[in-house]
């Protein structure tokens, strides 16, 4: 099994046209092998781009497709309104790859979705996507280097990160069941919370790796959790030992303020949850082989 | 993007926020003229993006132009923390009755703005929440329906601010709400907020973080840009396009990714090498931008090697390599280069570089290696 995404879901991409960022990630998750069944474009509705029925609306191409998820990479300044259109129509899961979307409305959005659309779930915004190894592929991961058929779940605040954990697990055998990119900003749909717990519900999910970075308290929330009521075993690595107070590391969302979000307390905080804390991301997919190998 | 108080105090005007007469000067000359307008006693305050002026002999009273002269003389030029003091912010001495605090930010876990009021300001608000958290009236404040003055007027009573203060602190603060969302601040924070012995509520300080991501619907911001950062690489680096970030180390380092780049710096910390720079130069790689973030490296008179970390991904890693040869042959380098290429297509990537490897271009397989051998390079 996998968690979220699977060979059932039924994409719609937002905000397609045949130079958007959209198609071209849309059309590499369709050769994956995901069903992406519809494109949005209120110019285009009717219209047809290489094989994608495209609709004014997503509530259109809800109703004509039965689209379950949305996929959205549209500029910073039209994203907050997707993701809303996207919940309204009744997408229970939507991926928003777009980064640089402000602070403020992502807040907004944020709550609006908690209090008008409980039954939507946001991935992002900026963040790579997810994939589910053989089944289904949002974003922009490349498929290549995932191998399906688990034991591992990854779930991540950082895109390369992400990628480089894909990789070194699957060059040595070892497939994932899903992996997550949740992304760097201050107010992520989806937190690592909601992974560990969906990982420690699927019985495919033997092992979890979390790959987290400076920044806010989520790591920290997450070893709670952990301790609290995982059973499989995680291992972590977090981003940003050297990073300087007061400066965003790329991310909107990494930004050590005072004395809170340094890297060195989450790892603290990780290990005396249970949880293996690599040095360096290697070291974490190294002890992830080790640990599949272990549990058989 | 932090702005300095004298900006501070200007964006914090647009939302109808009172402050202090005053103007910036960058002279001694300059600053007897703004303190002339503001009218005496003024206070003569450095222009510098660290907390700690005044303990720094940062911020002086003046009764006089010949006082102005003498303190303006002095400030400019003074170091505070190693940031040198350019400009000055003269304005009229409030006489103050009582010192606050406010200020508004997003609580990150609750996913909620977070108001904090303080009948004790003046001082650093961290010490207050340490030793006297229950002087903090916290607001969570829901960012669908935000902040009316109903509600801003009872949390102001909450905070237990005097009398003769409640109305027009509350007014404030909803400016400064308004100020915080509309003008999309990561942090809005007045401390001390004061009453003076007229009875008049103002913003004596003013600390502003804009959020970088709404540049798009503030072209006033364009102003800021100029005053920035004061360190030329990042300068260098911005012009550019690029997320850069200065740090005092000798190895330079180009990274793919927010994540890989900070676990780049890491790992050069871990085998006892020192990074010079943070730089991201995102998912394209492509010899442009590899180029842009050479000549940027190699701009910078400390860095002793490179250390160039490439993971592909949907780039794949012999695009990448071309990218590297590419740009190699525009930028004449100071440093060695040791890059770490791996990923998709990490094979060819490879092949691709091999005849073009030297003691001045190196490659090793994993990120440690690599690391040591830069720091090595980087030592010798």
């Amino acid at each position: 099994m996998s968690i979220f995404v699977d060979e059932t879901t039924k994409v719609v991409v937002q905000g397609i046209s045949p130079t958007s960022q959209g198609l071209y990630h849309g059309l590499r998750n369709r050769a994956y092998g995901t069903q992406v069944v519809a494109g949005t474009n209120p110019k285009r509705g009717g219209a047809e781009i290489e094989g994608i029925p495209v609709f004014a609306t997503v509530a259109e191409a809800v109703a004509a497709t039965g689209a379950t998820a949305s996929f959205i990479s549209v500029p910073p300044p039209h994203a907050a309104a997707a993701i809303l259109e996207a919940a309204a129509a009744g997408i229970s899961f939507v991926v928003c790859i777009t980064e640089g979307i402000p602070a403020q409305d992502e807040a907004v959005t944020y709550n609006r979705l908690v209090q008008e659309f409980g039954g939507t779930r946001l991935l992002g915004p900026n963040c790579p996507g997810i994939i589910s190894p053989g089944k289904c592929n949002i974003g922009i991961t490349s498929g290549d280097i995932a191998l399906p058929g688990g034991p591992v779940g990854i779930v991540s605040r950082s895109g390369t990160l992400t990628y480089q954990a894909l990789h070194e697990l699957s060059q040595q055998g070892v497939g994932q069941t899903t992996c997550v990119g949740i992304g760097g900003d201050p107010v992520p749909g989806t937190n690592f919370i909601d992974c560990l717990a969906a990982f420690q519900a699927d019985p495919d999910t033997k092992a979890v790796m979390m790959i987290g970075e400076i920044g806010g308290s989520e790591e920290e929330r997450a070893a709670q959790y952990i301790a609290d009521h995982m059973t499989k075993p995680v291992v972590a690595y977090v981003a940003g030992v050297t990073a300087p107070p007061g400066r965003k590391m790329g991310h909107a969302g990494a930004i050590i303020s005072g004395s809170s979000g340094t890297a060195q307390a989450k790892m603290a905080a990780l290990s005396e949850a249970g949880v293996e804390v690599a040095q360096n991301q290697t070291e974490a997919g190294v002890r992830m082989v080790e640990l599949v190998k272990e549990l058989g | 993007m932090d702005l300095y108080e004298y900006q501070g105090k200007q964006y914090f005007r647009r939302f109808g926020i009172p402050t202090s007469p005053g103007g910036v000067a960058d002279t001694v000359d300059e600053a007897v003229t703004q303190a002339e307008q503001a009218g005496y006693p003024v206070v003569v305050k450095a222009q510098v993006k660290v907390g700690g002026r005044g303990k720094a002999g940062g911020i002086k009273l003046a009764a006089d132009a010949e006082e102005v002269r003498q303190h303006a003389g002095a400030i400019l030029g003074m170091d505070i923390k190693g940031h040198t003091v350019h400009r000055l912010w003269v304005e009229h001495a409030s006489d103050i009755a009582k010192e606050y605090y406010a200020s508004f930010t997003l609580d990150r876990p609750a996913k909620l703005h977070l108001g904090m009021l303080s009948a004790t300001g003046g001082v650093e608000i961290e010490e207050v929440a340490a030793t006297n958290p229950g002087a903090i009236a916290r607001l969570s404040i829901d960012p669908v329906t935000g902040l009316d003055r109903a509600a801003a007027r009872r949390w102001v009573d909450e905070a237990d601010l005097d009398e003769a203060a409640r109305d027009q602190a509350a007014d404030l603060l909803v400016q400064l709400y308004t100020c915080y969302t509309e003008g999309d601040c990561d942090l809005a924070e007045i401390n001390p907020l004061i009453l003076t012995t007229e009875g008049r509520v103002h913003a004596l300080d003013a600390k502003v973080t804009l959020d970088d991501n709404a540049r798009f619907r503030h072209p006033e911001w364009e102003e800021y840009a100029a005053t920035e950062t004061e360190d030329p690489r990042e300068r260098m680096a911005h012009e550019r396009g690029l997320n850069y970030i200065g740090l005092e180390g000798s190895v330079g380092i180009i990274a793919n990714g927010a994540g890989l780049a900070m676990s780049t710096l890491d790992v050069v910390n871990q085998v006892g090498g020192r990074a010079a720079n943070f730089l991201d130069i995102g998912g394209g790689a492509n010899a442009d931008v590899m180029a842009a973030a050479l000549e940027v490296i190699n701009a910078d008179p400390s860095v002793k090697a490179i250390f160039v970390n490439i993971f592909g991904g949907i780039t794949r890693v012999d695009e990448v390599a071309k990218g590297v040869i590419e740009a190699l042959q525009r930028v004449d380098l100071r440093s060695p280069i040791v890059l770490r290429l791996d990923g998709t297509n990490a094979e060819e990537g490879r092949s691709l570089l091999a005849p073009h490897l030297s003691d001045r271009l190196l490659a090793e397989p994993t990120m440690l290696e690599a690391a040591r051998r830069v720091v090595t390079l980087a030592g010798a």
